[in-house]
């Protein structure tokens, strides 16, 4: 099939120093993508490469003819001169109507917040908005740039799990950038591990367990690494959830949200 | 009771209200007021230059105005601190203005009507071409109002939604330019920049949406241009800075009413 994003040899470069080399990526319709890497690994760097964000110094990017991309960047600097109510930040830059704001915004979980000034929400609801926004476009792809940063666990699990149903909803492909560690996303179909360059990529169980990963992450957060599971399939005898108690992260996590 | 210039100066001034407020908006969102004073102070350069070369000011003003806002915009993407960059530019326009103007022997410039504004000097067809300026101005704002206000929120978010930044960028250049060109007979280059904060920082204080802003902005300009001109005529003062002083006086106003409705927002708070 036709990948929807494919990029080769990306080369980026800030102050003479590369933070990507030589990287190569493609994201199939429908494929969960994580990225994950340490601070300074160049992660929203490709992230903002690939939705066309930034331009690359080297290499070419290839998006499908007409692809709508759901982009929630890590952050957005507000400035608190400008009043700009949720509902209205839903229409920029194309115009819906309330009726369709107000369904993303049920679908998020924050019904409520409309009319409410944008610079106003909480970490959690900004994120929630964020979301929002991206998902009216009807998006073929959802690129998000550590959507869960400054959310307390209850907080991370609860927007992993509604960006999975709002996934399984849309039937879009997500890339999702994060330097959580410790919750993963285990729908995730492939993991990347990146420090300015591919080290390493797989399936989530096969990333944590590659010499690659723990090279990099150190041997200590190898075994503290969780996978964020869904109730019904979770196991703590899957590999990564290794050296958890039995009321792990993960279970305390999905229990709190639910 | 009013004389023809008056109402020709308070026609002048609803226009450049009419465009000043709205744009001034994004001045303020986009934190541009040092942009914007570079531009206005490159207009007394373009004044002179006009004079020298007998081109109209409103020309000269709006070659110049236009060349020292995409210097600034150039300088500023090439890693200059913006603020230092806009800084330099701003006072060097408006020093080189003034020397220029003194060479100009031969022709009598009268460079104070050009740094406050001179209503007596407004003419029927200047009349005309601010209406003309103004209206390109607020045409160009609502024909990418979406574009522009999405590239204030995040350039990033811009570019995924196929916009690119450095195109409204330059679409708010060309706009100030004009609003510059058209403003400097009436309120002058070194005041113009007020025209486009006070009325929209005034504005902020009530305003719920972006829209609501920009139109209250340019209403809060206009009520700045009526009472200013009538202020001016009545104690005969200059019509620009009286018209600048108006505005900051319904600026201090809005101050006021946004906290006594925040006073009286907590004691309901407290009562209930």
């Amino acid at each position: 099939m036709q990948p929807l994003i494919r990029a080769e040899g990306l080369r980026v470069c800030r102050a003479g120093r590369a933070v990507l080399e030589g990287v190569s990526i493609s994201i199939a319709p429908g494929e969960i993508v994580t990225v994950i890497g340490p601070n300074g690994s160049g992660k929203t760097t490709l992230l903002r490469v690939l939705v066309g964000a930034l331009r690359p110094d080297e290499g070419r990017v290839w998006r499908r003819p007409g692809l709508a991309i759901g982009y929630v960047p890590q952050r957005l600097f507000l400035d608190r001169s400008l009043p700009l109510s949720v509902g209205r930040f839903l229409s920029l830059p194309e115009r819906h109507d309330a009726a369709e704001g107000a369904a993303a915004l049920h679908r998020v979980g924050i019904a409520d917040c409309a009319d409410q000034p944008l610079a106003a929400l909480s970490g959690g609801q900004f994120q929630r908005a964020l979301l929002a926004r991206a998902i009216l476009g009807r998006p073929d792809i959802l690129a998000l740039d550590e959507p869960t940063q400054g959310l307390d666990q209850p907080g991370i699990a609860g927007f992993y799990r509604l960006l999975e149903e709002v996934r399984a909803e849309l039937g879009c492909a997500v890339l999702l950038v994060s330097h959580d560690l410790h919750v993963v996303m285990a729908a995730s179909d492939r993991v990347i591990c990146l420090n300015a360059h591919v080290c390493c990529e797989g399936a989530p169980a096969v990333v944590s367990e590659a010499p690659e990963y723990r090279a990099l992450f150190g041997a200590g957060t190898g075994g503290t690494m969780a996978l964020y599971q869904h109730h019904h399939d979770h196991s703590h005898d899957s590999p990564g959830i290794g050296g958890h108690p039995p009321e792990g992260d993960a279970e305390r996590e999905t229990a709190n949200v639910r | 009771m009013f004389d023809d210039f008056m109402i020709r100066a308070f026609a002048a001034g609803v226009a450049v209200a009419f465009a000043a407020g709205p744009l001034g908006c994004f001045v303020v969102w986009r934190r541009m007021a040092y942009f914007g004073d570079a531009t206005a102070h490159a207009a007394i350069l373009g004044v002179a230059l006009a004079f020298w070369f007998s081109l109209s000011v409103l020309a000269g003003v709006l070659l110049t105005s236009l060349a020292v806002a995409l210097l600034a915009v150039w300088l500023g993407g090439r890693g200059h601190a913006m603020d230092t960059a806009l800084g330099v530019l701003a006072h060097s326009a408006l020093a080189f203005g003034v020397v220029a103007a003194s060479f100009l022997s031969g022709v009598r410039l009268d460079l104070q009507g050009f740094l406050f504004g001179d209503i007596l000097t407004l003419s029927d067809r200047d009349l005309w071409l601010i209406w003309s300026g103004a209206l390109v101005v607020v045409a160009l704002l609502v024909w990418r109002w979406q574009a522009l206000l999405t590239a204030t929120i995040s350039d990033d978010l811009a570019r995924v939604s196929g916009i690119d930044p450095r195109r409204e960028r330059l679409i708010l250049s060309v706009a100030l330019a004009i609003v510059v060109a058209v403003s400097v007979k009436l309120i002058g280059a070194l005041l113009i920049s007020a025209m486009l904060i006070i009325p929209a920082a005034t504005a902020r204080a009530g305003a719920r949406s972006p829209e609501g802003m920009a139109s209250g902005a340019a209403g809060i300009g206009m009520l700045a241009v009526a009472g200013g001109l009538f202020a001016a005529s009545r104690f005969d003062t200059p019509a620009g800075p009286t018209i600048v002083t108006t505005a900051a006086a319904l600026f201090v106003l809005s101050l006021i009413g946004g906290y006594l409705r925040g006073e009286a927002r907590g004691r309901l708070r407290l009562r209930g």
